[in-house]
């Protein structure tokens, strides 16, 4: 049976449904069928890290899944990382340490820092050296995202003791 | 791109049929870091893709009571360097899948799939020869088992007929005073091929302080990993000592036969496994609990 595949997946939080071609990446029925184009392709085979979205609580190239791989997956994608009006606190510190300057590849260092910060709160400046080594970024020399990572753990360790505190 | 048909397969058994029923060429993709580039890329063109990663028995990693290991062939590397007994019984293969690619890749890229492109510096391959590993494989005849050491018959070349799938890869459980270890040299300190890969293996009996087996397999320096069976002979039998390692790792040199290209010289290529051989043999040397800093000669650098 050549032709398109129904994909049943769950999208940002949402249960979605698409039409994929078997040919198309997850990548491209991110951003042509389903309309978010916060995913970005850089390479297309691998090597920048750009289309990074997390797929089942861990970092993938979109560019390398097929859309039909995603069958009954769990997908974040960099539109989902907003609370509402609220940014995360991962986009609100690279903002505030200035870890972009063009921007293409911010989507994806975010969604892999997302991932490393969901299982490892509190890492080391070299492990999160180590775990961004997939993305790559051509303007601002790492530094400054590497300190927006680590700044943006310590908020997230902030935050969740401060509603444990609540909750105690 | 040519369009193909995409079949989710839920059983062994169904692979097998899929694949055998296709009118055209088909494939199984397990994690698709090869095969969805060699399709975007046109490098390949397929009738049909069977999809094996949704099949339960091909995702498990597991280490049973006496520490065989059972490796299900689209098993992802996350899921091999992060399982603790792996961790504990197989660091050789910890070397390697945690070095295949960014941790995206190695959220999806399987030893399975890095065995079957049968790329010459696949990182895991050196590793699976040194340990003794074996490929169970499954198709419309049924089962066979091919040593992974057999496996591979020329660059993306391997022993695999028509419509035939590996399903898991069998390690023996490791015994007393072994140790293995895997490195490559690449020119940056991640994402790379390798431009030599080296995987050292070793026993040794405290007592005697003698050598009892080794294992040495090059990756990149062959149209397929190669043993380095003079350097094993110089090994086996002979007291554990700086002088012997060197021999050993010059005499290994004499399996390579590596071509120039963009990643190095095919000189280059053999000074590389020199250095190699010596680093892995130390590193193996220590897992088996050998106290390497009594050896004297080149420290340990890797
Ligand atoms: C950016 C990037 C970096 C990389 N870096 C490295 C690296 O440093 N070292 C390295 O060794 N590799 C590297 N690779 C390649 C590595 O990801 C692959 O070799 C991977 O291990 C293949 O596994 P897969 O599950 O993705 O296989 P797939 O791509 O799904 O399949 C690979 C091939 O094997 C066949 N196949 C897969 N599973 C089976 C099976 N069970 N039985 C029969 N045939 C099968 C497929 O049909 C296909 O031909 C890299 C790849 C990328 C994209
Ligand atoms: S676009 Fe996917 S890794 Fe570059
Ligand atoms: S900000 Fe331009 S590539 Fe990273």
């Amino acid at each position: 049976m050549l032709g398109k595949v129904v994909v049943r997946a769950v999208l940002n939080g949402q249960e979605c449904e698409f039409l994929a071609d078997p040919r198309q990446t997850l990548l491209e029925v991110l951003r042509e069928e389903l309309h978010l184009t916060g995913t970005k392709e850089g390479c297309g085979n691998g090597n920048c890290g750009a289309c990074t979205v997390i797929v089942n609580g861990r970092p993938v190239n979109s560019c390398l899944m097929l859309a039909v791989q995603a069958q009954d997956a769990v997908i974040e994608t960099v539109e989902g990382l907003a609370r509402g009006s609220k940014l995360h606190p991962l986009q609100q510190v690279f903002l505030e340490e200035a870890a972009l300057q063009c921007g293409i590849c911010t989507p994806g260092f975010l969604m892999a820092a997302k991932a490393l910060l969901d299982v490892n709160p509190d890492p080391t400046e070299a492990e999160v050296r180590h775990y961004l080594a997939g993305n790559l970024c051509r303007c601002t020399g790492y530094d400054k995202i590497v300190r927006a990572v680590l700044k943006a753990a310590q908020v997230l360790r902030e935050e969740s003791e401060k509603a444990a505190e609540v909750s105690a | 791109m040519k369009p193909f048909e995409y079949v989710a397969a839920r059983t062994i058994d169904e692979a097998v049929e899929a694949l055998a029923s296709s009118k055209g060429p088909a494939k199984p993709l397990a994690g698709g870091t090869d095969l969805v580039v060699q399709l975007n890329e046109g490098r390949i063109t397929l009738d049909r893709v069977v999809d094996i990663g949704r099949i339960p028995e091909l995702k498990r990693v597991d280490v049973d009571a006496q520490g065989q290991l059972r490796l299900g062939a689209a098993a992802p590397c996350v899921d091999v360097y992060s399982h603790l007994n792996v961790q504990r019984l197989f660091p050789m293969l910890v070397d390697s899948a945690s070095i295949i690619g960014s941790v995206q890749v190695q959220s999806r890229a399987s030893i399975g799939g890095n065995l079957c492109n049968a790329s010459p510096s696949g990182d895991s391959i050196p590793t699976l020869i040194c340990l003794g590993a074996q490929a169970v494989i499954q198709g419309p005849s049924g089962r066979r088992v091919v040593p992974v050491e057999e496996f591979c018959t020329g660059p993306g070349q391997t022993v695999l007929q028509p419509a035939e799938l590996v399903v898991e890869i069998v390690v023996p459980a490791p015994g007393e005073n072994e140790g293995g270890k895997y490195l490559r040299f690449i020119p940056r300190n991640e994402m790379d091929i390798a431009v030599v890969g080296v995987g050292s293996w070793i026993r040794w009996e405290p007592q005697s302080g003698r050598i009892t087996d080794a294992r040495i397999a090059l990756g990149a320096v062959a149209p397929t990993p190669v043993r380095a069976p003079e350097a094993e002979a110089a090994l086996i039998g002979k007291e554990v000592s700086w002088d012997v390692i060197d021999e050993a790792s010059r005499l290994a040199v004499n399996a390579a036969r590596p071509i120039s290209d963009v990643r190095g010289s095919a000189e280059y290529r053999r000074h590389l496994v020199s250095v190699l051989v010596r680093r892995t043999l130390l590193a193996a040397l220590e897992r088996a609990g050998v106290d390497v800093k009594d050896l004297g000669g080149e420290a340990y650098a890797g």
